[in-house]
């Protein structure tokens, strides 16, 4: 060690360089967020793939049950909650795949920037393309299963709290199986557990109100899981990611 | 940037121990060593991406892991894989990597007709060679301000033009201040590289 301590003499007038100052946390999120959304647009194809899955499977429903009204606003509340889990369940796998794949899951981990952020950023543009296009897309389908005009509104709010938890319990499985070439019957495992409360909650809320109740407190639960969830994944994830990517 | 007595081991296996370097200022580090030696390994092991079994690591005199952002915001490591986005063009790579990491008042596009890129820089790096995808990685160089270097096997994939700019970069770097920590299989045309072998301390069982 001393022997490689040692600087060579013609070496000894180069000046030790300033290190340079940390960027604000803030530019590694603006960054990655901007990426994976550009990536997104750049793959549209797969980028469909949930939303169409969540369209097709909810216009089989009234094909192969009937097209009975009162049987079918019966369904509705429950089936467009479990394709909504089902179509970020299946997105959720190469969440972070591909980065891994390539080296720059590497780089996340190493960079400056603290990782719970930029996996923050990851987890932010998983449901700008997965869980906002299903939750828009939810009052049309609403309308295919003749769901009552009541449950709408509470269906839509529902959905976008749901799915951005579905994202964020999703985004710590992913990070768990990252390394495991097939991870997806894994991670499914993993969150299943985690997305019940959300389903039950959610389905409840549209139910109530179409019963005629309130939502309030379905909802108000909701509300509570997905802020336990935007507490603790971004912390998990970051922490699975960095045992994760070393098998 | 000092590193003492490292070893790792995986799964029980131990790959090498007991092994001890240093880079100072304006110092260039070629890790030599067979394929498996453990190459990889150490240099990931450097860059904070896996951690070591057993050993220390000290940046500027201070234990690293008291002063882990600093010293990462301090570094540039290109791996074995070039860690760009093979669906975006070279310029947006670069530009989500400059937001990782501190870098120069330097035009991403500068740097990109800096290794040879020019007139490529905003086409898909899918459609770019093995070499091109590279130097786009290299180019991160050019904008970076840290002051250490970690290169795993920079020359792959790499012509000769490019082998003659890599070497060009490095010494550029090592004059103004800068430490370069690299494996490669090649002799490097510079002078004053350091070389440490890592058969010197495998494990034998």
């Amino acid at each position: 060690m001393t022997e490689a301590l040692r600087t060579p003499a013609s070496q000894q007038a180069v000046q030790e360089r300033l290190p340079p100052e940390l960027l604000p946390p803030g530019e590694g999120f603006v960054g990655i967020l901007k990426r994976d959304l550009l990536l997104a647009f750049r793959h549209r194809g797969e980028l469909a793939n949930p939303l169409i899955f969540f369209i097709m499977v909810t216009a089989l429903i009234p094909i192969a049950v009937g097209p009975q009204k009162a049987l079918l606003s019966q369904l509705a509340p429950g089936m467009i909650w479990v394709m909504a889990l089902l179509g970020t369940l299946l997105s959720s796998d190469s969440l972070f795949q591909s980065d891994y794949a390539d080296g720059t899951l590497e780089q996340l981990i190493i960079s400056p920037q603290p990782l719970w952020l930029l996996v923050l950023a990851k987890i932010s543009a998983h449901w700008l393309v997965t869980g906002l296009p299903i939750t828009l897309a939810a009052p049309i389908l609403g309308l295919m299963l003749a769901l009552p005009e009541a449950g709408y509104a509470t269906l839509v709010l529902g959905l976008a709290m749901g799915t951005a938890t579905f994202s964020l319990f999703g985004a710590i499985g992913a990070a768990l199986t990252v390394a495991l070439r097939k991870g997806g019957v894994l991670l499914s495992l993993i969150v299943m557990p985690l997305y019940f409360p959300v389903l039950i909650f959610g389905s409840a809320a549209v139910q109530r109100v179409v019963d005629g109740g309130s939502a309030g407190a379905p909802l108000a639960l909701l509300g509570a899981v997905f802020a336990f969830a935007l507490l603790l994944s971004p912390f998990a994830t970051a922490a699975s990611l960095r045992a994760g990517i070393n098998g | 940037m000092a590193f003492a007595a490292l070893g790792f081991e995986r799964d029980d296996v131990p790959l090498f121990d007991g092994l001890s370097g240093a880079v100072a200022a304006g110092d260039i580090l070629q890790i030599a060593g067979g394929n498996g030696s453990g190459k990889t390994t150490l240099l990931r092991i450097l860059s904070t991406a896996l951690t070591a079994t057993e050993g220390s690591l000290h940046w500027r005199g201070i234990a690293l892991a008291l002063q882990r952002a600093e010293y990462l915001a301090d570094l540039v490591f290109v791996g074995h894989s070039p860690g760009i986005k093979l669906a975006l063009t070279p310029r947006e790579n670069l530009s989500w990597l400059a937001r990782l990491y501190p870098v120069r008042e330097q035009d991403i596009a500068e740097a990109l007709v800096r290794v040879g890129l020019a007139g490529l820089e905003d086409v898909p790096c899918r459609t770019l060679s093995a070499g091109q995808q590279r130097r786009v990685a290299l180019a991160r160089l050019v904008i970076a301000r840290a002051t250490l270097w970690i290169l795993d096997e920079p020359m792959t994939a790499i012509d000769q033009d490019g082998v003659a700019l890599i070497e060009e970069l490095l010494r550029a770097h090592a004059e103004v201040g800068g430490a370069v920590i690299l494996s490669s299989h090649q002799a490097l045309n510079i002078d004053g590289v350091r070389v440490l072998d890592l058969a010197e301390y495998a494990c034998h069982d």
